[in-house]
């Protein structure tokens, strides 16, 4: 196998430059992960078929398994890890963690990376809007539902409303 | 019946807290609270398996046969070995000693040594500097197969004996043979107003977990071996390893279960890549990982075994079972894996949710080559459930009953023993039938929606842990180690492992609410082989119950310990105490107290550093037969759910708006997490019905046949997006059970068993038309109305099954023929012969 000759760029992540030397075949999830040990994005498939690895670029959700890292040079790039506002958690993580929308937790980087991009652009969105949002996301455990819910929640508070969890699902009916 | 030989702590074993302890003396139970590592998973900060790495890592990659049934003639690594950056290839005669989960099936290798048995069986392991150079080497080894005949089935594994694919069960391709007879059949039938048989099939499908296989070993310079693993029996991988490794001794190594990125069985068998990569790790001196494609998922598999299954039935006329013959048919796949409790679990509780006086149940499992079945949540018992609660809903509609009253009015009675040995304890399915009729509006809606939309109903049990251990054994199934630190500090050990159900939340709450603290101040330390006690792992919907009572015993021991440190301290009695709000006060004078961590200050003082176990036996099974050790358990949960459906009359396309669910689980020990617990599994449920299987492609090509997995991916292995989630309504029903700690039983795995079938009723109910066959796709719904419209049954399913033949039965006598749970016509075995 030939020594395929690496190149040095500098790639912004979480607001940050990052200069990193990779081989140009590398997808920008393997750089996130490897090179910046950004672990908190994830692989699922390999084909882009999960949406674990679900990151932003210039504000929009991507898929990373499916991006060649050369192709981030010069973008914004945005993973779970810069989600928090210094020691405090963003209010999508928050309503995540208290609603056990995070069940084993592996799929959950990629669909907070896409709820936070809906919300930017639907303050206000609708249960139908937030099922297209993360239609590219698959969960094994949760079944969605508590997605959702976090998904409202987060955004009723990110618009300055006290918004607390229904009883019913937290209790059933 | 908790053991309670405690030899290290003299505390007093009495336990204040007992089932029925009243909702509302509870500070912690019950409540709806965080996980102790939501947080850092939302966060992104969990290290899974494959975020770990080590310095002068290798990576592994696995060769893995292209045939579905062969013999290696030969194996040249050659060039493979001189490929620039590989450091070491391993290949069957490197690790020779066979492995397996259950004692009576160690058919594994973790390289094939001789023949491979399906396509994605490992018969090379390559350690490189990286994974390219990995995949590169894997290329360039060269194997010689001499192709054997494929068994693609059950019906063909049955039908030839040879080639044999392996060498141990019955005979020919069949693995085992159960044949279990409680009762008298033929008076049970005779007694029947109305008989009816019925055809079921059951196709696999597998976990699908979103995080893919990973492992990390290292064998140091003291000759100790740790690997990290993405598994959900740290204990029995590193039995596997210890056996397998031989002559390292078992207390050299060391497994450590990292998070799982979801489980569901698939993760609950010792695996070849885990194998191979301690033996490369030990033969490089360098620590080794392998993160596994998605497509070697599907190849591990150990998921839902396709299943055919006869069901003959005898009822009165309000639909009291007399007799229940039932066969049932198992695509074992290539190796044994959990197939022979598999086997015994589809015939195991059918008797646990309504009264069946009589019950013969024959179970086959055959080996075929295809990547192996094993465990998927449920275990062996969704496939049978179905069969019989789509057959309760033809026999309702033969006798004019309405399916959810003739439900009712035969439950199995709580606090018995079934035909076949079960002790059910507490029993809420009647409530969880009426809160999801009076839910969905069934008795005003059902039948009369109109043609293309239906209601359905389906019920369920599972059972809260396995009541006997994989391998015999007189220990405890799960033990919790407590230590309390003047800081205030108290850490929970134990060898449970949390796949994503809240295992180690579990362990929090429970010890919170006996010590009176906050749980998320809790430190819980798991699924560590050298730290942490014994825990047999993550399977059966065990852990709440079994880890539960056992932090329970170690809790009260700390408490009673603290109790009588700050009795002293305070001077009250110490029978006068309560723990609560990180307080110790006097229950006749709350002012009069002290703080938690004075409380620990005083005991440390007086009695030295405190440090306590607790463990958990589960009780002893009432069956003695051979095979009466798969089904008991120290209690059963109960579901009932109602689905409702649209269909499209003209092309069988169906959706499902609403799903109704009540699930009793005794008492949830967190709101939030049983919630969670309870839509996931109806979630995985509607996968099940709708689109989820195992498929293969069958052709010949140049005259080989190729038998290979169809859909091997993400994409193509159908699973519910957001799009298909219907709504869930959700009743959770509480029934303590005295086993259970608060009462608990099991939550993840039994609300998943009813949704196949209440779909197929439902689809009935809006089309007139039978599927008897799961996954419910939209063809066959449209196959059964076209056989409609040309006049023949408007039915869907199978049509034969395999032919075996069972021999004669172990015939065992009912608890109400006087039985005693053993078998009359059982040859003496002697006691030490492992089930």
């Amino acid at each position: 196998m030939t020594e395929t000759a690496k190149v040095l760029v500098t790639l912004r992540v979480n607001g940050e430059p990052h200069e990193v030397a990779f081989v140009p075949h590398k997808t920008l999830l393997e750089v996130l992960r490897e090179e910046l040990t950004l672990t908190g994005t994830k692989h699922g498939c390999e084909l882009g078929e999960c949406g674990a690895c679900t990151v932003q670029v210039d504000g929009t959700p991507v898929l990373s398994c499916l991006m060649l890292a050369i192709d981030a040079v010069g973008k914004d790039v945005r993973t779970v890890e810069g989600m928090a506002c210094g020691p405090n958690l963003h209010p999508l993580q928050d309503a995540f963690a208290d609603l056990g929308a995070a069940q084993c937790g592996y799929c959950t980087p990629g669909i907070l990376m896409a709820a936070e991009a809906l919300i930017r652009q639907n303050p206000k969105p609708c249960r139908n809007t937030v099922k297209e949002a993360l239609a590219g996301n698959l969960c094994r455990c949760t079944g969605y539902l508590k997605i959702f819910e976090a998904v409202e929640l987060a955004a009723a508070r990110m618009r300055g409303e006290q918004a607390e969890p229904s009883k019913e699902s937290i209790h059933g009916h | 019946m908790a053991t309670d030989n405690s030899p290290v702590n003299p505390a007093a074993p009495a336990a204040p807290w007992r089932h029925d302890t009243r909702k509302e003396d509870l500070k912690v139970i019950g409540k709806p609270m965080r996980k102790v590592d939501a947080r850092s998973k939302v966060a992104g900060l969990t290290r899974f398996a494959d975020d770990l790495s080590l310095p002068r890592m290798l990576h592994m990659k696995l060769l893995r046969s292209t045939h579905a049934h062969a013999r290696i003639v030969h194996i040249d690594v050659s060039k493979a070995k001189a490929l620039k950056g590989v450091h070491a290839i391993i290949t069957g005669k490197d690790l020779p000693i066979p492995f397996g989960i259950l004692p009576v099936s160690q058919d594994e290798h973790a390289l094939c040594p001789d023949r491979v048995r399906f396509v994605g069986d490992p018969v090379a392991a390559v350690a490189a500097v990286d994974e390219e150079t990995a995949w590169e080497a894997c290329r360039l080894i060269e194997v010689q197969y001499e192709v054997l005949p494929t068994m693609g089935g059950a019906h063909e594994a049955a039908a030839h004996d040879e080639p044999r694919i392996h060498d141990y069960g019955v005979r020919g391709n069949i693995h085992r043979l159960e044949n279990l007879e409680f009762g008298d059949l033929a008076q049970g039938f005779a007694e029947a107003d109305h008989v009816r048989e019925d055809l079921f099939f059951f196709e696999g499908n597998t976990h699908l977990p979103m995080e893919q296989h990973a492992s990390l070993a290292h064998f140091d310079k003291d000759g100790k071996l740790t690997i990290w693993s993405s598994t959900q029996t740290p204990h029995y991988l590193h039995k596997a390893l210890s056996r397998v490794l031989h002559p390292l001794p078992a207390h050299h190594v060391r497994v450590i279960a990292c998070p799982n990125g979801g489980g569901f069985g698939g993760k609950s068998d010792p695996f070849n890549h885990e194998i191979a990569a301690c033996k490369l790790s030990m033969v490089t001196g360098r620590p080794v990982k392998v993160a596994l494609t998605r497509e070697e998922v599907f190849w591990c598999h150990r998921g839902r075994h396709p299943v055919h299954m006869k069901a003959r039935i005898g009822v009165k006329k309000n639909g009291e079972i007399t007799a229940l013959d039932f066969e049932s048919y198992l695509d074992g796949g290539a190796y044994g894996s959990y197939g022979t409790a598999s086997t015994f679990y589809t015939g195991a509780l059918q008797t646990v949710t309504y009264k069946v006086r009589n019950y013969h149940f024959r179970g086959a499992r055959f080996f075929t080559n295809k990547a192996p079945c094993g465990p998927k949540r449920g275990h062996g018992t969704p496939q049978p459930r179905f069969a019989l609660e789509v057959q309760l809903d033809k026999i309702a509609c033969d006798l004019g009953l309405d399916p959810a009253q003739m439900r009712l009015d035969n439950l199995a009675p709580r606090d018995s023993l079934t035909a076949n040995f079960l002790r059910i304890g507490s029993m809420g399915l009647g409530q969880c039938i009426q809160k999801v009729v009076d839910g969905s509006g069934w008795k005003q809606r059902r039948g009369k929606l109109g043609r293309g939309r239906g209601l359905g109903i389906a019920c369920s049990s599972y059972l809260s842990g396995a009541g006997l251990p994989i391998y015999w054994n007189g220990m405890p199934h799960s033990g919790v180690q407590l230590k309390v630190d003047r800081s205030g500090l108290v850490t929970v050990f134990c060898g449970s492992t949390d796949i994503g159900q809240g295992s180690d939340s579990i362990l929090a709450y429970i010890t919170a609410e006996v010590l009176g603290i906050d749980p998320l101040g809790i430190r819980v330390v798991t699924s560590d082989t050298d730290l942490t006690p014994v825990d047999l792992g993550s399977y059966s919907s065990r852990v709440t119950v079994m880890t539960g009572n056992a932090a329970l015993q170690a809790a009260e021991r700390a408490r009673d310990i603290l109790a009588r440190g700050a009795a002293e301290h305070l001077g009250v009695p110490a029978s006068r105490l309560v723990f609560a709000d990180c307080r110790v006060f006097d229950s006749e004078d709350p002012a009069k107290g002290c703080s938690f961590l004075e409380a620990i200050v005083a005991a440390e003082s007086r009695f030295g550093t405190i440090g306590t176990v607790g463990s958990y036996t589960p009780p002893k099974a009432a069956a003695k037969f051979r095979g009466g050790g798969v089904g008991p358990s120290p209690s059963y949960s109960y579901s009932a759910a109602v689905v409702e459906v649209d269909v499209d009359l003209d092309t069988g396309v169906y959706r499902v708006p609403k799903i109704w669910v009540a699930h009793d689980i005794g008492r949830p020990i967190n709101a939030t997490v049983a919630m969670g617990q309870i839509e996931g599994s109806v979630y995985m449920g509607l996968g099940e019905a709708m689109m989820e299987e195992m498929a293969y492609r069958d052709r010949n090509h140049k005259g080989h046949r190729i038998f290979v997995h169809k859909i091997p991916s993400l994409l193509e292995y159908k699973s519910p997006s957001t799009l298909e989630m219907p709504e869930v309504v959700t009743y959770v029903v509480e029934d303590p059970d005295r086993n259970g700690p608060f009462g608990a039983k099991e939550v993840g795995q039994g609300p998943l068993l009813p949704i196949m079938p209440a779909v197929a009723n439902a689809i009935f109910d809006a089309t007139g038309a039978r599927v008897d066959e799961v996954p419910v796709t939209f063809e066959k719904v449209h196959a059964a109305m076209q056989a409609a419209k040309a006049g023949k049954d408007a039915r869907f399913g199978p049509t034969e099954m395999p032919k075996v033949d069972f021999g004669e039965s172990l015939k065992v006598k009912t608890p109400w023929q006087g039985g005693d749970g053993t078998a009359w016509n059982e040859p003496k075995r002697d006691k030490k012969a492992a089930k």
